[in-house]
């Protein structure tokens, strides 16, 4: 593959000048040698697989801003979901019930998450518990989102006898642990080592060094492991669709919030909406995903500047 | 750093003195209490697959292996069988997995080979501005935009991918399919019409969604190739190319499939987009244009409205699939893990 064109040519008698039998025009980069070609014609390829793996991105970004901007408005976000043929209407019940069972489930989440998180970082690399916390944790993370609703019906829906926005809490929870317990744990360990040793070497108890040391520094990376799990959580809707199921209310009865009854999310109204010959409603799916992607998106660049403000720091 | 100053007042009160006996006590019992819940994770993930298995139990008596290789699915008769949707959440995944894994690989090789990057600062030093205080970042910011960018299909709702591909992807690719198999309905490929949701829609955007995984993975993996490997062979004189293709994949070829596999995994799981997309008909076919069925779909679709007796079936079905995704991640993970202890010999 490598053999050099002045080879073909015949040796010239030895003189004295000792680049004589150099060819340097063929050593000049050209396009018309097919080494050179094959190079550029590769590099092309790639670039323009490149380009065409990123057009999806750009045409769902289009539709989006185009068939859910149009129908964005106030109303929308604070009206419940229409009947069918009924005009107007919105998803406000979506979105706080959304909420509502995303930040059930963070809030069940993160703590446990974090100590999980400095167990893994505390001990040391060999220790088989951690071991095998650390590579559940991995396989967790490519679990299918549908099983943990399987698991939460299993667990929550036949035991409670309904679907209801703590089984939907339940299945999100489920799919975001593993994200938490991994970044924590190296959000922990990118704590520079000289300050848990100075901690330790000041006599600081393990705890002490913990909470008045590791956590406060490893604070930002540890909120962007929360918020990618929070980006994931919102948009997940086959753990919701037999967990939380739909409804056409508020999650509230009696001006109380009702977690035992079936809860709206935006997600799952986007796939009950999207399937629906009504025009209305597939304009409002539009608008609810617009909704969905701008809540995502917020929460995953949060997530990215605070991981940021970590790597300036250490 | 001007956090830890903040934090060091109070800190230092606390601990500049020697730890009570409660404060040991309580370190001891801190240390245990992470422990404890690390265990306890483990125990949850067992218990998510033990759930599964029991509530699946009575199902797998009733219907045995049958239930794998039965093909038709009717609650009424109470006739079930899941083998038309092991083919199709096998077929859709292969066929995403050869379009995701291609594009994939050849997006990390355009981003770890620094392609932008270079193109950006070769048109900045055309302009002179190359080294200039205000440019001089400007290819890297570039580079991180378009990792950024590839991210961020991860990032949208697998929901939203369904509306899009309902709306936007089948529309799209119909006339076109269905003039392949007007001139070419002979190849078993392109053996039916394509009269709206079916396999080629949902195995589109399947691989738009496992590009990302594909992407991030190999992209650890061909940077992770020591540089004096690439060095070695430019140095002898291959181009650019030959040193990808004889040297640096290669090196990285354990890591390429493990990020593979990972994404097979995914793709096997992957639940609403196909849902939306694969048409749910009991069908086995080859045919890229005909409606199918996958496992999670089915788990989607029949869930909400089963009775007590399909519940069971249908847990049948989620323990399969539980099954095949495990075993694959598994695989996955292992494989992405002995790449990086292999590597790090070689370095």
């Amino acid at each position: 593959m490598l053999t050099d064109e002045t080879l073909d040519s015949p040796p010239a008698p030895l003189e004295d000048d000792p680049f004589a039998q150099v060819d340097f025009p063929g050593l000049e980069k050209s396009l018309r040698r097919p080494r050179t070609l094959m190079n550029a014609l590769l590099s092309g390829l790639v670039a323009l697989m490149t380009a065409v793996a990123l057009a999806p991105l750009l045409s769902v970004v289009i539709m989006l801003a185009w068939r859910g901007g149009k129908k964005l408005s106030l109303s929308v976000l604070t009206h419940l979901p229409p009947a069918p043929l009924e005009a107007g209407g919105g998803f406000g019940n979506a979105i706080l019930g959304t909420a509502v069972m995303v930040g059930l489930a963070t809030l069940a989440v993160v703590p446990f998450g974090v100590l999980i998180g400095v167990f893994l970082a505390e001990a040391p690399l060999e220790n088989r518990l951690a071991q095998a916390v650390r590579f559940a944790a991995k396989v967790l993370t490519g679990f299918p989102s549908i099983l943990a609703g399987v698991f939460a019906y299993g667990a929550v829906v036949l035991a409670t006898g309904g679907f209801s926005a703590l089984a939907g809490a339940v299945a999100l929870s489920v799919l975001m642990i593993p994200t938490v317990v991994l970044t924590s744990e190296d959000a922990i360990r990118m704590v520079p080592a000289r300050m848990r040793e100075a901690a330790l070497g000041m006599g600081a108890t393990h705890t002490q060094t913990v909470f008045m040391v590791l956590l406060p520094t490893a604070l930002p990376g540890i909120l962007t492991g929360v918020m990618l799990a929070v980006a994931r959580a919102c948009g997940e809707t086959a753990p919701l669709v037999f967990t939380a199921l739909f409804s056409n209310y508020w999650i509230t009865s009696g001006g109380r919030f009702d977690l035992m009854q079936p809860t709206a999310s935006l997600a799952v109204l986007i796939y009950n909406f999207a399937g629906m010959p009504f025009a209305n409603q597939v304009e409002l799916a539009w608008a609810a995903a617009l909704v969905l992607v701008l809540l995502v998106l917020a929460a995953n660049l949060t997530g990215q500047a605070l991981s940021r403000r970590q790597r300036q720091q250490s | 750093m001007s956090d830890t100053a903040t934090l060091a007042a109070p800190a230092a009160a606390a601990i500049a003195r020697p730890p009570s006996r409660a404060q040991r006590i309580s370190d001891r019992a801190f240390l245990a209490f992470c422990r404890g819940f690390a265990g306890l994770s483990l125990l949850l993930a067992a218990f998510i697959i033990f759930k599964i298995a029991l509530t699946a139990a009575p199902a797998v008596r009733e219907e045995g292996l049958h239930f794998l290789t039965s093909r038709t699915w009717d609650p009424n008769q109470g006739a079930y069988g899941i083998l038309p949707e092991i083919w199709g959440t096998l077929y859709t995944s292969l066929l995403a997995l050869i379009v995701g894994g291609a594009f994939g690989i050849a997006a990390a090789i355009f981003l770890a080979e620094g392609y932008l990057a270079a193109g950006v600062f070769a048109a900045l030093k055309a302009f002179s501005l190359a080294y200039k205080p205000l440019w001089r970042d400007l290819p890297d910011r570039v580079e991180d935009l378009l990792r950024n960018l590839i991210e961020l299909l991860a990032a949208i709702p697998s929901v939203v991918y369904g509306l899009w591909g309902l709306f936007v992807i089948i529309p799209l690719i119909r006339p076109a399919c269905n003039w392949t198999h007007a001139r070419l309905g002979w190849i078993p490929f392109f053996g039916t019409t394509l009269s709206g949701p079916g396999v080629l829609p949902a195995v589109l955007v399947l691989s738009i969604m496992i590009l990302p995984t594909v992407t991030a993975l190999s992209r650890d993996a061909l940077v992770a190739v020591p540089a004096k490997l690439r060095m070695a062979a430019y140095g002898m004189g291959a181009t650019r190319w030959e040193t990808i293709t004889a040297v640096i994949l290669p090196t990285a070829a354990r890591g390429l499939f493990g990020a593979l596999v990972l994404a097979f995994g995914r793709a096997l799981g992957e639940t609403m987009a196909l849902a939306m997309l694969v048409g749910n008909s009991n069908k086995i076919s080859l045919s890229l244009f005909s409606p199918a069925n996958t496992l999670a779909a089915l788990l989607a679709n029949n869930f909400p409205e089963a009775g007590p007796h399909e519940v069971r079936v249908l847990m049948y079905a989620a323990l399969v699939l539980l099954g095949i995704t495990l075993l694959v991640n598994v695989v996955g993970a292992l494989i992405l893990e002995r790449a990086t202890a292999g590597l790090r010999g070689a370095r």
